[in-house]
This record gives C-alpha cells, sequence and structure tokens, in this order.
C-alpha cells in the first residue's frame, strides 16, 4: 500500500523553529505544513495591510523561512502554509526575494480568493450574537475558510502561500494529491481531516500543554519534537516525532488533541467534510483509525474581524504579611474612583503574594488612560508596599463569525517563478 | 478525591465557547467518571466561569467524557478583559472538582 508522509512544523504565529529545522534535516518528509494563523490573527494582519499595503501578511515569515527553506529545497520537501494571513500575494513576492537572493530557485505558489469583504451582508446576523454583523463596530476584514479543492491547483510548487484556509485543509490537500484520493471520497477525506487535526497544533500532540509534574511527566520540553504522520493510501495513519526528540507521544496525548476544539464529535465541520470522531481508536502505538464523515457543507464559515476599540491592562503587586486585604482594598480604591467605567478589578494569587489586575474596553483613549493612571496612583496613594505597576493597551479586534454559499467564493493559484525558469 | 487523582483534562475554545476533555488514567475508571461526572455536576462546579448550557457527550471508544461549555463568562479570547483570555486554565479548574 502506498503512505506519504506529512509533518507539522509549527502549530501557530509564534511557534518555536527548531522542530521544523530538525523534521526537514532527517526526518524524510515529502510535505511540511506550518499552521501559523489564529482565528483573529488575519483581522490583525489586515490592520497592518490597511496602514501599508505591502504588509499583512505573517510577520514572522520572513524569520521562519530564511530558516526553513533552503533546507526544505535541499532535502526536497514541499512546504505549505497560511502564512500568508491578510496578504498571501505579498507573501509570495517577499518569498520569492528570499529565495532569489540565496539563488535558491524554487517554485512559489500563492493561493488567494478567501478575501470576501466585498460580498458579505453585513445585516446578515453573527453567529455569536444573533445581531446584525455591522452593528458589531466597523468591519476590517471578512475571510473565507477554503479548503483543499482551493489548494490542489497550487500543490504543483515547492512552497504554497495561502491566506485563510480550514487548518485541516492544509494537510488534506497534499494528502489527496500524493495517494491519489478524489475529494468526493468521503471515508478518505474524512480520514485525512483527522490527521491534518491531529497535526495542525504541532507540538500539542507531542506533549506540549500536557505535562503535569508528577502525575504526567514529559522528557525535556526544552527541546520538544514535533509530530510528523505516515498515511497510507487506505486513510490509516501512525504518527511520529524523531528519536533525540523531547516530549512525548502517545495514546493519551493523541486523545487530547483529538477531541481538541471539538464542539460536536459526531459533526465537526470543515470546508472538505463533516467529521465524525465517535468512533475513532488510537493504539498504544498511536496508530489512528476510523474516522467517518458526511459531504462537505454546501457553505463556507467567514470570520469577520471589527474594530473593537482597546483594552487597558493595569496591575500593581502586594507582598508579605496581610498582602491579600492590601490588594483587596487597593482595588476597592480603584473601583470607587473609577465608579463610572465598565471594568473588570480582580486580586490574583494568594495571601501573602498577590496582585490587582484591573482590565476595560472602551473606544474612548482618554478613559482607558484613566484606568492605567489610577492604578499607577496607587503607588503613593494606594496601601502600603504596593510595586511593579505595569499598564499595557492594546487594540483589540472582535471576530463575528457567518456564512457564504460555496460558489460566491472563487479561490484562484498565482505561481512565482524562479527568474532562470521563467526566463 | 480530587478529580486530578485518577484524570487529565485538555482545554479548547471557539469563539465563545469552551471544550474540556477528561481522560481517566486507568481506563478501568471510565464507567465511575460516566456516573459521577455529570453535565450537571460540571456546570455547577465552573459556574463562575461558565454562563450558558453545558453537553456533555460520552467517547467510549477512547474512554473520554466531551464537556462543551457554552458561553464562557468573560469570553471570546479578543474581547475578554479576563487574564487568560482562551479559557485555558478551565482544564485544571476542572481538575479541581471534589469527586
Amino acid at each position: 500500500m502506498h503512505t506519504t508522509r506529512i509533518g507539522s512544523g509549527a502549530g501557530f504565529s509564534g511557534d518555536r523553529i527548531e522542530p521544523a529545522e530538525d523534521l526537514l534535516r532527517r526526518g524524510t518528509l515529502h510535505d511540511l505544513v506550518l499552521e501559523c494563523l489564529g482565528e483573529r490573527t488575519v483581522a490583525l494582519a489586515q490592520q497592518r495591510r490597511l496602514t501599508d499595503p505591502s504588509l499583512g501578511y505573517e510577520k514572522r515569515l520572513p524569520a521562519r523561512f530564511t530558516r526553513l527553506l533552503p533546507l526544505a529545497l535541499a532535502a526536497g520537501v514541499r512546504v505549505i502554509t497560511n502564512m500568508g494571513a491578510a496578504n498571501p500575494l505579498a507573501a509570495g513576492e517577499v518569498t520569492r526575494s528570499l529565495l532569489d537572493a540565496r539563488g535558491l530557485g524554487g517554485r512559489v505558489a500563492v493561493v488567494t480568493g478567501d478575501d470576501v469583504l466585498d460580498r458579505i451582508d453585513l445585516d446578515a446576523p453573527a453567529w455569536e450574537t444573533g445581531r446584525p454583523l455591522r452593528s458589531h463596530g466597523e468591519i476590517v476584514s471578512a475571510n473565507a475558510y477554503l479548503g483543499a479543492d482551493a489548494l490542489l491547483p497550487a500543490l504543483d510548487a515547492d512552497v504554497v502561500i495561502t491566506g485563510r484556509v480550514a487548518d485541516p485543509s492544509l494537510f488534506v490537500a497534499p494528502l489527496a494529491q500524493r495517494l491519489g484520493w478524489d475529494l468526493a471520497d468521503v471515508p478518505r477525506i474524512a480520514a485525512g481531516t483527522l490527521v491534518g487535526h491531529l497535526l495542525e497544533c504541532a507540538g500539542q500532540l507531542t506533549g506540549g500543554y500536557f505535562a503535569d509534574p508528577g502525575y504526567q511527566d514529559v522528557p525535556d520540553l526544552a527541546n520538544l519534537g514535533f509530530p510528523y504522520a505516515d498515511v497510507s493510501s487506505d486513510g490509516t495513519a501512525a504518527f511520529g516525532k524523531l528519536p533525540g526528540t523531547g516530549g512525548v507521544l502517545s495514546r493519551a496525548t493523541v486523545r487530547e488533541q483529538l477531541l481538541y476544539e471539538i464542539t460536536d464529535p459526531a459533526a465537526y465541520r470543515t470546508p472538505d467534510v463533516v467529521l465524525d470522531v465517535r468512533n475513532v481508536t488510537v493504539t498504544e502505538d498511536v496508530r489512528v483509525a476510523g474516522a467517518r464523515g458526511l459531504t462537505r457543507p454546501d457553505s463556507l464559515k467567514v470570520s469577520v474581524g471589527y474594530r473593537a476599540g482597546s483594552k487597558v491592562e493595569a496591575e500593581i503587586s502586594y507582598v508579605g504579611p496581610n498582602a491579600a486585604r492590601r490588594g483587596a482594598l487597593a482595588a476597592e480604591i480603584v473601583m470607587r474612583r473609577l465608579a463610572d467605567v465598565p471594568l473588570r478589578a480582580e486580586v490574583l494569587g494568594g495571601a501573602t503574594d498577590c496582585r490587582l489586575r484591573v482590565a476595560a474596553i472602551s473606544h474612548d483613549a482618554s478613559l482607558l488612560e484613566r484606568v492605567g493612571d489610577e492604578v499607577e496612583s496607587l503607588y503613593t496613594n494606594g496601601p502600603a508596599g504596593g510595586g511593579g505597576v505595569r499598564v499595557h493597551v492594546t487594540e483589540v479586534i472582535g471576530i463575528a463569525s457567518t456564512s457564504l454559499r460555496r460558489e460566491t467564493v472563487r479561490p484562484a493559484v498565482t505561481f512565482l517563478e524562479a527568474p532562470d525558469a521563467a526566463a | 478525591m480530587l478529580l486530578h487523582e485518577m484524570a487529565h483534562c485538555r482545554a479548547g475554545d471557539k469563539g465563545n465557547t469552551a471544550t474540556l476533555s477528561i481522560f481517566p488514567r486507568d481506563d478501568g475508571d471510565y464507567p465511575l467518571l460516566v456516573r459521577e461526572l455529570t453535565a450537571e455536576r460540571v456546570r455547577a462546579h465552573l459556574a463562575d466561569y461558565i454562563a450558558g448550557e453545558v453537553v456533555r457527550y460520552e467517547l467510549p471508544g477512547l474512554s473520554a467524557l466531551h464537556f462543551v461549555c457554552h458561553e464562557i463568562i468573560d469570553g471570546g479570547v479578543t474581547t475578554s478583559l479576563a487574564l487568560d483570555t482562551h479559557g485555558k486554565s478551565l482544564s485544571s479548574r476542572l481538575l479541581a472538582l471534589d469527586l
């Protein structure tokens, strides 16, 4: 039976780079997927694109690709990533330049079409609130979750860059291509989606987000190895990580990741299939089988980003005897002086080492400033021994969800050739 | 006995919904968890953090109980005022339940 090996080299934007380098050097992979685009990351990226049209792709793309692409091209491993974020074409151009500057050649493919801001109905209700999308605030982005069908035409490349794509679809497309699966073959696409779901968070399958000292000891988390899967043409999969890496890959870690973020085990909806994991089995040697599915949905989920104002978080610490009561007194003072401001004030930590934390969200910058100033003024106007004030303000992009009929969304692929290949 | 003594848990989040998966360290304890760890009990234990419905799914093939918790109080990642905007720490809060 034919098998292919696919690795997971990043599970979020801030993930470590060394584990992917190791997989490229020693993993004998066919494909490496880098999943770096969280639900709200695309809206934040859209913000950057609005301020500079050449930006809007994942900020760490140059750093990640500078280290990974020379290894990938040398090893003949195809790299697939959603680091295009809000500007996949700019990400493609940057990648092209990065390869050309090193004379590495290679073919870059860019998948576009997820940006649907020009065609969503802003009067439609958001899934989360039932209120019209436009009532949430100024809308800054709307991205449809593309599926494996959007990636298939891009796979004749060494590097495939997308914007918003359903995370498992980043894996389903290369699996379907390498194993000769038709995207309408529901049992196999269900199996491939399960593989993608298990791999998409990278180290969370191999012992990251799992250790609990004395109960679940995980060796060498400082050198956590990322996972790969050997997937057979019948859809069964065996998972592994490289010898000598830290972490643990066991039935326990795979079970945890299997149900992670699944809100209905009978119906996990992706653009490719409606996955049913109720009969999935995981053996002690981490072989996974039993995915079932139903035909893919007719509509695609769309994440809509809106300006929700800015958030201030202000903190101060109290330690030693009676610290908790001094923290509570500090909270009382702040709440009295900011009685007109909707805020959250809480004293975190223990009886002798605690920290008052005050948070508020608003479109009014002067109000956010007042919150920070009130906490800072506790230094000389509050209880004894207050120290370590930190005030942090961040712009907030809210996310609301809606859907679009599939035929409304038209994905496209652009190839960026090396200069000598194009000549 | 704390749930932590016999089980491990992973928290996930989708917008305003938290998922909490519970697994006994020993599969032999699964029937006990099915009997004792009801959706009502989880909802009551996490009442300060979950406003909406808690739905329990049984996955005997995995010896797992999966709780889908709607309306995380102060949830929603981006617009949350909580320190843990995702609700990642709800898994450990659930493990503090005294069986």
